[in-house]
């Protein structure tokens, strides 16, 4: 066997987080950690997207970006659960620093705190930060 | 002297651009908060207070498009800034003599 060629063997799943720590529009990052995420999940990984810093403003509900001529996104976010996306977490500190509720966001989330947050981020295989 | 524009378009929760544009814009000038920086307009944000003790000597203005794209608009925004469309924007640079970017 060549050395690029893999043994056939139990398929192996990985732990995959994406932690989201900007805000949406300003920069590119949000949105293209959503596509990222949103392609990833055709590879039956273990996924989890965190929201932390002002990453959570990028669930913020209401969003209408008619007035900046850019796509408004807000709404894929739905779209995670049909791809089988369900673990989202959002840090309960950095919802409470903004005057933030779980009801201000677009979609069904976990609230942790950083407590939490800190033993699920330690359990991961990979973390994608952006 | 001349009367200045303060632009800052970053968020206060990530970057300074904010506190050292307050430290250093003297009475009498004008900050227009866009982009990410519209996330200091925000009056339950923990960065309001730091706005607020400079509202009396200076003038502060946020931007309506960039509010709205963050879906903020029904969200409480600190007493006393004046919100602005495009149109504000350009007739803000105009009144002023310099502008400045808190980049």
């Amino acid at each position: 066997m060549e050395p690029w060629e893999e043994e056939e063997g139990p398929e192996v799943v990985k732990r995959f987080m994406y932690v989201n720590r900007r805000p949406p529009y300003g920069t590119i990052y949000a949105l293209e950690c959503l596509e990222v995420v949103l392609i990833a999940a055709a590879f039956d990984q273990d996924v989890s997207m965190v929201f932390v810093d002002d990453g959570v403003y990028q669930l913020k509900k209401d969003q209408d970006t008619t007035g900046i001529g850019m796509k408004n996104f807000s709404k894929t976010y739905r779209a995670l659960d049909d791809y089988d996306v369900e673990k989202i977490y959002v840090e309960k500190e950095s919802l409470d620093n903004r005057g933030l509720t779980e009801d201000d966001l677009v979609i069904p989330v976990e609230v942790v705190a950083a407590d939490n947050l800190r033993e699920i981020m330690a359990q991961q295989d990979v973390v994608i930060s952006s | 002297m001349s009367k200045m524009l303060h632009l800052v378009n970053k968020s206060p929760f990530d970057r300074n651009a904010l506190n050292s544009c307050l430290r250093l814009a003297t009475a009498g000038s004008s900050v227009l908060l866009l982009e990410d920086g519209v996330y200091a307009a925000l009056m339950k944000a923990t960065s309001a207070e730091s706005v607020k003790k400079r509202m009396d000597d200076m003038t502060f203005y946020v931007l309506g498009p960039d509010v709205s794209a963050r879906g903020l608009d029904d969200t409480p925004l600190i007493d006393g800034i004046n919100v602005v469309d495009y149109g504000g924007f350009v007739e803000l640079v105009v009144e002023h003599d310099v502008a400045q970017s808190w980049l």
